[in-house]
């Protein structure tokens, strides 16, 4: 069966198209919807096995990132969202996606208390937004499904507040239920560009969390946007490479892999 | 009553710190600041209603709240409050009314204001205190309140900023007296219409003809003209809305310069290109639109917003770039905006001698280095907030851009080429047709914009023209529109609001339909008794014009409000040949439609050019090793990744090349973007300027500026078979013979070199008047006219993402070649500029570089067929800087070494410097696998190049000269810190 992805728009977010043309290329069928035909009742969370809150700048981030577009959901739709995450689903979030799932307290969720907000996405350390390319490494403590066979991968960061933050004793928690999701690491991109791994500051580099069941993901890099191979920084040098010792160019990029374990998930 | 609700952090504010590194850096002796976010709600709450907002508001693992209570620094010595001037847009204050309203379910008329409170240590006096007030704020939009700690501590009246518009009631319409004395009526044309009170409303920047030829008309009419007539044609006759300069015949050129040299040259390309011709509409609306392939065009459009950047950067630069975007989504039936363009041109950040604008040092203008921030940060957050990406730009510094910066900014947009089997880019407002204002609402925000750009900038300059764009409530109707009503066909055309606001968008559409009828209190107000001419005329943003026949009324309402979209029906299109305008009934403007739009007089140009003989410089040739160092971190040289990395240009998934190349992170002339995931074809953008070379001839200006352009995004990969331009003209003093005569030459140069690359023009704008007219640093009056400055901009269609071309050097070994000849053409080149400098004096010089665009299409047309064979591993034009720089940047991105000789380089220059930094046109820099040398070279048959070395292993940068001799012995890092360090702290 075709697994329904739910990709949520609106009032700012601009990650959409890209986010369901990934899902759509792995064989889901992948709905844009905006956050009011939710709130109207005219389409309905339950009819989707996934949810991507893509990147954007929901309400221009005025009060916050994702602080405004938080409330709305927490205002009108916050039955609907507890229900879908109770039951055997997926969520992934994704820059502004996270932040916005930061505020409602979508991940860490310690307990599947989903509400409690415990974790923060703050300026960057320049206090500067930032757009560049990561390396980020897996949690190998961590069992998500989004996570399946996956180590190292490269993709974008585009973000004014993505310094991840959260008192001592819930990095300590984190830590302990292997809730960490991805750390920035020193990889390919970060030594072919002379970078350093952490571009923002987070607390103990810190990319992506989980909630305890692994199937919701909040990260700060996007796997959507960096996901075809001439997307890479390095994709001239290897395709020079590559050329040379009588090689075909990859089509995509590794950040896809976070997408295919969601789809098989529902195969 | 109003309420109050203050949010801090409570845990480590990055924000603080860099803000105390900020004001460190500038001189100030202070140690800690610290920030306390405002909201003043002006309506009635309970205390449990402010509990749940202020809980709304704040992050609870961040920061605290306090509610009707100061929230004060743990340690300071003074509070400096900035709050918002009233009527300036309050964006952060908007979003906390919407998310108030949603959480409460409730409606409320009167606004949320922001603030914002800096608590700063280590400041001893009031007058210190002003001084750093000052470098936090400007006057123009905002307002500051100083208090000490002492003060703070006592009083109470800092918590209340209230700035709400109050307008006096019942506005009227008044008529105005023609019937004047010349010199009245000139004084009525610069300075603008009298109030009761004897003030002056402000430019019309009419001309005595264009008064005398409106005089005549309401003469014909038998009465007097009202205000919103007056001011509605001053809007339309505009320099900045007709173009004037540019119509207008200018001697032999009975057309006008566009007609005859910029249009004349597109339709001749088309003709000559024939089925092969791929524009689809240009010059004739908001943006210029080409074919992109079977399915999709794309569009391109590039503006300048330099007079409200000068004076509010921040707020000027990210109208310009949320403008611009309209004029993407006013393309046509609506495309959708998918990148962004920049180019910034200042004067050197490190000038910190003030200017004024008013006598008696009064009216200090902004320094170099807030404008360049401000403007900076205005395009980030225009861009960014709108999710657009923004790879391409650069940044140009000239002193004489210290009066008025040149802010160029532009958008790409795609659209499909039919839509409910209709030509997309055809539109027409039909009679009947409802006239329908969407997005933003009116205010007195951008009163005369439109007539204030066509002026000199001097200290009557309105500071109503001052706005600040709101991206978020332009990308709701952005998406309500491309996303969801244009494909269901529900309106017939559809324009931007810009310049001259309504008064310009309907009667423009109005032309369509053969007339209008606007009720103009049915415009939707930021607040009430606003007077009928400001509402016509007002630039407030973020709004767009539709013409919707009355049955898809409804359904288009519906969408709209679902989107959280404003829509107003304000009128009806007509064929009745005028253009009336009610207020509440009366009719106040009725105007025919022929002489709004056709009524002003050609005014014949006469022009002279008197070309400068400038003194040629002497000078001994530097050590070359210093001489590299120094080039390289030169402001129009060194790099500025620090803009690149701020700008958003991943989003939508499509970068190819990127603006920061290779391992060095190098800033390229060109980028690449796939606007369709599912296809492998993508546009190639590039920009090229050289203003520098109209100190000696704006036909070699205008000439290379093409060359560059075109050059740039071949050396990309682009197909010189589907490539456009596109012009903006940004020039000074344009009532003078000789700046005219400057400029007839520059458009001629315009129409030769595009005729014979084939590159049609699809768009342009122009800007006339760049200069300042002021006071300097001892009160003596100054004028600062920018150079002569022309922007050319490359649009290219290719295939196959795969093939397009970066800059790095990337395998040790690979051959570099030189594909074009060199020749003894330093004038006015950076070169010269930097060793004047040392001299104290201006080097300029004669020999400008002059273009052989036969030549340079053979050669460029044999490297694309290299680049179909995937034969070029890196390439890079050789323009600004010359030779060495182009060498450098290729070594640096690949942070690869290289050894080159010029023994073997095809040159005629005698001495190494002229050798290395002539900036002869019709150059590239190359990178050829050694194996592929005799099938390149077989390719290039017929061209000047020359093979001058390969790149190394290691990373030494090392240079022979003409005679064989080492000339530099260099290192890869050591350029690159050169390269980094100017902008480092930037």
């Amino acid at each position: 069966m075709t697994v329904k992805v739910l990709v949520l728009s609106g009032y700012g977010i601009n990650s959409e198209t890209e986010s369901k043309y990934v899902f759509d290329l792995l064989g889901a069928k992948a709905e844009i919807v905006h956050i009011n035909d939710l709130i109207s009742g005219e389409k309905k969370l339950n009819d989707y096995r996934i949810i991507f809150f893509p990147g954007g700048f929901a309400y221009g981030d005025d009060l916050g990132s994702g602080l405004a577009y938080a409330n709305k959901i927490k205002n009108n739709l916050w039955n609907e969202v507890k229900e879908f995450v109770e039951k055997d689903n997926l969520v992934i979030a994704v820059c502004n996606g996270f932040q916005i799932m930061a505020n409602l307290g979508l991940v860490p969720a310690f307990d599947s208390d989903y509400g409690k907000v415990n974790v923060a996405l703050q300026h960057n350390e320049t206090a500067r937004y930032i757009d560049r390319w990561v390396d980020i490494k897996a949690n190998k403590k961590n069992k998500s499904i989004w996570l399946k066979d996956i180590d190292e991968l490269s993709m974008p960061v585009s973000h004014g507040e993505g310094k991840f933050y959260a008192e001592p004793e819930i990095l300590d928690k984190l830590e302990e239920k292997g809730l960490i999701a991805f750390n920035y690491v020193k990889g390919n991109i970060c030594n072919y560009q002379n970078l350093k791994a952490n571009p923002n500051g987070s607390l103990k580099d810190i990319a992506g969390i989980t909630d305890e069941s692994g199937r919701i993901l909040g990260m700060m890099p996007h796997p959507e946007r960096g996901f075809q191979f001439t997307n890479r920084p390095d994709w001239p040098l290897l395709k020079e490479k590559l050329k040379r010792n009588g090689k075909k160019l990859p089509e995509f990029n590794d950040s896809m892999k976070i997408f295919e374990n969601a789809v098989n998930y529902f195969k | 009553m109003a309420h109050r609700i203050e949010v801090k952090y409570k845990v480590f504010d990055t924000r603080e710190k860099v803000k105390e590194k900020e004001l460190k850096n500038s001189g100030f002796l202070i140690e800690t600041v610290e920030l306390t976010d405002c909201f003043t709600l002006d309506f009635n709450l309970s205390e449990k209603e402010l509990q749940k907002i202020a809980e709304m508001i704040s992050n609870p693992v961040l920061q605290e709240f306090k509610i009707n209570a100061q929230l004060a620094g743990k340690e300071f010595d003074y509070a400096i409050e900035i709050g918002f001037l009233p009527g300036v847009t309050d964006n952060l204050g908007n979003t906390a009314k919407e998310a108030v309203q949603d959480l409460l379910k409730k409606k409320f008329e009167e606004g949320v204001y922001s603030s914002q409170i800096y608590f700063i240590k280590g400041i001893n006096s009031k007058n210190d205190a002003e001084k750093i007030a000052d470098s936090l704020f400007n006057p123009l939009i905002q307002s500051a309140k100083i208090k000490s700690k002492k003060e703070f501590e006592t009083g109470n009246e800092m918590n209340l900023i209230i700035p709400k518009v109050e307008l006096k009631a019942n506005p009227e319409t008044s008529e105005v007296n023609l019937n004047l004395s010349e010199k009245e009526l000139i004084k009525l044309g610069k300075e603008g219409i009298m109030d009761e009170d004897e003030s002056r409303r402000g430019p019309l920047a009419l001309n005595l003809t264009y008064l005398n030829s409106i005089k005549d008309y309401f003469k014909k009419e038998k009465r007097n003209p009202t205000d919103i007539e007056l001011e509605s044609l001053a809007q339309t006759w505009s320099e900045h809305c007709k173009h004037t300069i540019f119509r207008d015949p200018i001697e032999k050129v009975k057309d006008g310069l566009f007609k005859t040299f910029i249009r004349g040259a597109t339709e001749k390309i088309r003709k000559e290109k024939g089925s092969k011709d791929f524009c689809v509409s240009v010059f004739s609306d908001n943006s210029g639109g080409i074919i992109f392939d079977e399915n999709y065009l794309v569009t391109d459009k590039a503006e300048t917003h330099n007079s409200p950047s000068a004076l509010d950067p921040f707020g000027g630069a990210i109208t310009g770039i949320v403008g611009v975007n309209r004029d993407t989504i006013g393309f046509g039936i609506g495309a959708k905006p998918i990148i962004n363009k920049y180019g910034f041109c200042f004067a050197d950040p490190k000038d910190s001698t003030p200017i004024y604008k008013g006598e008696n040092f009064s009216q200090k203008m902004l320094s170099p280095k807030r404008i360049l921030e401000g403007v900076i940060s205005g395009v980030k957050v225009g861009g960014n907030c709108s999710g657009i990406p923004c790879p391409q730009g650069f940044m140009l510094f000239d002193e004489r851009y210290k009066g008025k910066p040149l802010v160029f900014v532009g958008t790409i947009g795609l659209i499909p080429r039919k839509i409910n089997g209709k030509l997309s880019h055809e539109k027409k407002a039909m009679p009947g047709d409802l006239i329908v204002m969407l997005g933003g609402r009116v205010g007195q925000d951008g009163i005369h914009g439109a007539t204030f750009s066509s002026e000199v900038m001097d200290s009557k300059s309105p500071m109503a023209a001052v706005q600040i764009g709101d991206p978020i409530t332009q990308k709701k109707f952005s998406d309500a529109i491309i996303k969801e009503a244009r494909d269901l066909g529900l309106y017939n055309s559809i324009t931007d609001n810009g310049a001259g606001g309504l008064s310009c968008s309907v009667s423009e559409m109005a032309k369509e339909s053969g007339g209008c009828l606007v009720q103009l209190e049915k415009v939707p107000l930021k607040y009430p008794n606003l007077e009928p001419w400001k509402i016509w005329i007002s630039e407030s943003q973020e709004r767009m014009t539709l013409s919707i026949p009355e049955k898809n009324w409804i359904k288009f309402k519906k969408i709209m409000d679902k989107r959280g979209v404003e829509a107003t029906v304000i009128g009806k299109f007509t064929n009745s040949g005028k253009c009336i305008v009610e207020f509440n009934g009366e009719k106040i403007m009725e105007l025919e439609m022929d002489f709004l739009h056709e009524g002003l007089p050609k005014i014949p140009l006469k022009t002279k050019y008197d070309k400068p003989k400038n003194e040629e410089p002497e000078f001994k040739e530097p050590e070359l090793n210093e001489a590299l160092i120094e080039m390289l971190s030169r402001n129009n040289i060194a790099g500025n990744e620090f803009i690149s990395m701020q700008f958003d240009h991943e989003v939508l998934a499509g970068s190819v090349i990127k603006p920061l190349q290779g391992k060095g992170r190098i800033n390229g002339d060109a980028t690449v973007t796939k606007p369709l995931l599912n296809s492998k074809k993508a546009v190639i953008l590039t920009q090229a300027l050289n203003p520098t070379y109209s100190d000696i001839d704006t036909y070699h200006m205008s000439a290379s500026s093409i060359d560059s352009a075109v050059r740039n995004a071949i050396a990309s990969g682009a197909d010189l078979n589907h490539l456009a331009l596109l012009d903006n003209f940004c020039w000074c003093s344009s009532n003078e013979m000789q700046r005219l005569g400057e400029l007839k030459s520059a458009v001629k140069a315009c129409y030769d070199y595009a005729i014979i690359y084939g590159t049609p023009y699809i768009s342009g704008k122009d800007s006339m008047f760049n200069d300042f007219k002021g006071f300097n640093e001892k009160g003596n009056p100054i004028k600062i006219s920018v150079p002569p400055t022309l922007l050319i901009s490359a649009i290219g269609v290719i295939n196959d993402a795969e093939k397009s071309i970066s800059i790095d050097a990337k395998i040790a070994g690979d051959l570099i070649y030189v594909l074009g000849k060199t020749f003894n053409e330093l004038g006015a080149s950076e070169y010269y500029a930097m060793i004047g400098e040392k001299h104290g004096k201006k080097f300029i010089g004669n020999n400008v570089p002059k273009v052989n665009a036969e030549k340079n299409k053979k050669m460029y047309l044999s490297f694309m067929k290299a680049n179909e064979k995937e034969l070029i591993s890196s390439a890079i034009s050789v323009h600004r800087g010359g030779l060495l720089v182009a060498l450098s940047k290729t070594a640096m991105s690949g942070m690869l070494g290289m050894e080159v000789s010029l023994e073997k380089l095809k040159t005629e220059t005698k001495r190494n410097d002229f050798t290395l930094f002539s900036e002869s046109q019709g150059r590239i820099l190359l990178t050829v696998n050694p194996e592929k040398q005799k099938e390149f070279e077989e390719l290039m048959k017929g061209n000047e190049f020359s093979l001058i070395g390969k790149i190394r292993e290691d990373e030494k940068f090392i240079v022979k000269g003409i005679n064989g001799k080492e000339i530099i012995n260099s290192d890869v890092n050591k350029m690159l810190e050169a390269y980094k360090k100017t902008f480092k702290e930037y």
